[in-house]
């Protein structure tokens, strides 16, 4: 077959040239920056004795979700990945979902507050999402590599583009389903936007954000798992290793590891958004 | 008295080029040809009048007359398509965004149908809302919002959520937060509409007790021409997005303008469309079956000085006692009413014309229940609520 091809993968592939060409010294530097933050804050939480943690980790579920069953399974879902040998690659899971949620967050909702309050940009962003959301999440990881390196950080990049579309969908959501008459109500009392922004459509869009954010660190846990494949690290790197070695026990006790993990952030983000709710 | 607003020939047309209807509006067009042909819906078409200070003013119409577009040109919540509106002066028209916003903090304070409260805040974090916004400081501020909450009767409340609160207090929060504002002027679109009959009328009353004490420059929205009596200072009656006649009630029952006013003003009339539930009144108390027992029920009685007490059982009205009867069976130890409970005592709905009531009365040595669909208690009739309510409806009808 000689036929002409539409040049899209060449297209794609020259931009990221350009881009590694001329800014991968920057993106490499902040990696290096990036690393080294990641590193500080694993071994910070590696500093303490696992039990230590695992009981401010239960006082911390306490605290946001005030639920008891929640608490009893932060403690003993850890307690048992302690156990299983896994403690280490669970933190290093941990950190990365951390981080990575954080960025997305930090980028997300704002992004998801100017889709909300400007049509244009909404019109533009939504085609975007759509496709960020379908293209299989493996494929991001290609780009990260020639920017930042194998490792967690090209792992993060990733893993921020690849859960970020729930932060921004959900927010413009919470904030267009607020109700036409209160903004009205704020309108007639001379709000500026911003009042109204801060006073009114961000308080009662907060359960769907969260809902949004929920999702967010589900799709960063799911993804920081695949990222193992770029050198990630974390549970996600023990269930890559069975799979070379075809140790089926290895590859359940860390993937088991993970299901517990996604539980205990699931339960308490839901439990966070679902409290703001009780008023409406 | 002077002019507060002056609204100048204000023209509201919705749809893509809305000022090429202008030409056709004044061309006598209706409303209908002109969505037909254009695609356009006229909400407003040339609409002139003004409002004196202190007044209230009550825009009439039905659903579909324009009148909610009308109040929101005012404040320019809807952008008018032509015309001019002036308050104190000043053209609201003309305003740049920013004065706009200013200009509505400092004279335009605004009710709802349905009311509007934000659902996050407390009661008092509601009526505070609008000097919130002007940022007046945390102490003046809480001050202000108390006043206002104790105006309208619901000092109290103010740590409560509105989700907490009925109706009528819901709406009486959004009547606080407009005052709070000491804003000059009251925009009121359908603000007792939502409300339940009763409840209705109750706060048409404390709305004109209010006015007495604060003297706003109220415009007051409404689809119901009794209210609009009741309330209007002056009336501007609305078809079409049209004016069809300004005046006081007085010259709009005498002398209807034409046709359309005339068969509006028609149905004013007395006895044949006054019905029950124009003139019931609350019950002043009510006995539950479940719960009060002999003693609760007479002391009941005794409190709202009444000789016989509906009883209630699960939300239904299944009959009622007599203090002599319960005076009676207090002595022999009873715990419940059912050994004195009449029953199949005659009831009427909340549609029946007033005109059939004097006979039911007049048999009856008690008060008549008025129930709905499902048997709950919504109202009594006693007789001199009935009088009062026709010779209230023979005062306004019989001006016709």
């Amino acid at each position: 077959m000689n036929q002409f091809k539409i040049p899209i993968g060449n297209a794609i592939e020259a931009t990221i040239e350009f881009f590694v060409d001329h800014f991968s010294f920057a993106t490499k530097a902040f990696a290096g920056i990036a690393d080294n933050g990641i590193s500080l804050m694993v071994s910070a939480m590696m500093f303490f004795p696992p039990w230590l943690l695992i009981l401010v980790l239960s006082a911390i579920a306490w605290l946001l979700s005030r639920n008891r069953g929640i608490t009893i399974f932060t403690m003993a879902g850890l307690a048992l990945i302690w156990n299983l040998g896994l403690w280490a690659p669970t933190i290093d899971t941990l950190a990365l979902v951390t981080i990575a949620t954080l960025f997305s967050i930090l980028i997300g909702v704002p992004l998801g507050i100017l889709a909300a309050l400007n049509n244009v940009f909404y019109r533009i962003v939504m085609p975007i999402l759509d496709l960020m959301q379908t293209m299989p999440a493996f494929v991001y990881l290609i780009p990260a590599i020639p920017f930042f390196g194998l490792g967690p950080v090209a792992a993060i990049f990733a893993t921020v583009i690849f859960s970020m579309p729930p932060a921004i969908r959900l927010t413009c959501l919470g904030i267009k389903q607020v109700p036409k008459e209160l903004v009205e109500a704020a309108d007639a009392f001379g709000s500026t936007k911003w009042q109204k922004l801060i006073k009114l459509q961000l308080p009662i869009s907060t359960p769907t954000m969260m809902a949004g954010i929920n999702q967010t660190i589900m799709l960063a846990l799911s993804m920081v798992v695949i990222a193992a494949m770029i050198g990630a690290g974390g549970l996600g790197g023990e269930v890559w290793r069975a799979i070379q070695r075809l140790d089926p026990s290895k590859g359940f006790e860390a993937g088991l590891g993970i299901v517990i993990v996604a539980i205990v952030l699931d339960r308490i983000m839901q439990k966070l958004g679902g409290g703001s709710k009780k008023q409406q | 008295m002077s002019e507060k607003i002056v609204v100048d020939n204000v023209y509201k047309i919705f749809g893509s080029h809305p000022e090429k209807i202008l030409d056709l509006i004044d061309k006598g067009h209706t409303n209908e040809q002109i969505l037909e042909e254009t695609g356009h819906a006229v909400g407003v078409a040339g609409v002139s009048f003004t409002v004196e200070e202190g007044e209230i003013l009550v825009v009439m119409g039905l659903s579909g007359s324009g009148k909610s577009t009308l109040v929101r040109c005012i404040n320019r919540l809807i952008e008018p398509t032509a015309g001019k509106v002036i308050v104190d002066g000043v053209d609201v028209t003309q305003l740049t965004m920013d004065e706009l916003l200013h200009f509505r903090q400092k004279h335009f304070g605004m009710v709802f149908q349905n009311f509007a409260l934000f659902p996050h805040r407390t009661v008092l974090q509601n009526v505070a809302y609008g000097l919130e916004i002007q940022r007046v400081d945390p102490n003046t501020m809480r001050d202000k919002a108390m006043q206002a909450l104790t105006q309208v009767g619901l000092k109290g409340w103010e740590s409560n959520y509105p989700s907490q609160l009925s109706g009528g207090m819901q709406q009486r929060v959004g009547l606080a937060r407009a005052l709070a504002l000491d804003a000059d002027i009251m925009l009121m679109d359908e603000a007792f509409s939502a409300l339940d009959p009763l409840i209705r009328r109750d706060m048409q009353d404390e709305l004109l007790d209010l006015q007495e004490r604060v003297q706003k420059t109220i415009v007051f929205i409404s689809h119901d021409l009794d209210e609009a009596i009741k309330l209007g200072d002056r009336i501007v009656l609305m078809k079409d997005g049209r004016t069809v006649q300004v005046g006081t009630a007085e010259e709009i029952l005498t002398n209807p303008a034409n046709d359309y006013v005339a068969r509006f003003v028609e149905e004013v009339d007395m006895t044949k469309i006054m019905t029950a539930e124009s003139v019931m009144v609350k019950p002043s108390a009510i006995a539950y079956f479940k719960s009060d027992g002999p003693h609760a029920a007479l002391r009941k009685m005794q409190k709202a000085g009444i000789s016989s007490i509906f009883v209630r059982r699960d939300g239904k009205l299944i009959g009622m006692v007599t203090a002599d009867d319960v005076a009676k069976i207090i002595k022999t130890d009873a715990k419940t009413l059912e050994s004195i409970l009449i029953t199949g005592m005659q009831t009427v709905t909340r549609d029946t014309p007033a005109i059939e009531l004097f006979p039911i009365l007049a048999g009856i040595n008690y008060p008549l229940a008025v129930v709905d669909d499902d048997g709950r208690l919504v109202g009594v009739i006693i007789k001199g609520s009935l009088l009062a309510g026709l010779a209230e409806g023979m005062q306004t009808g019989g001006a016709s």
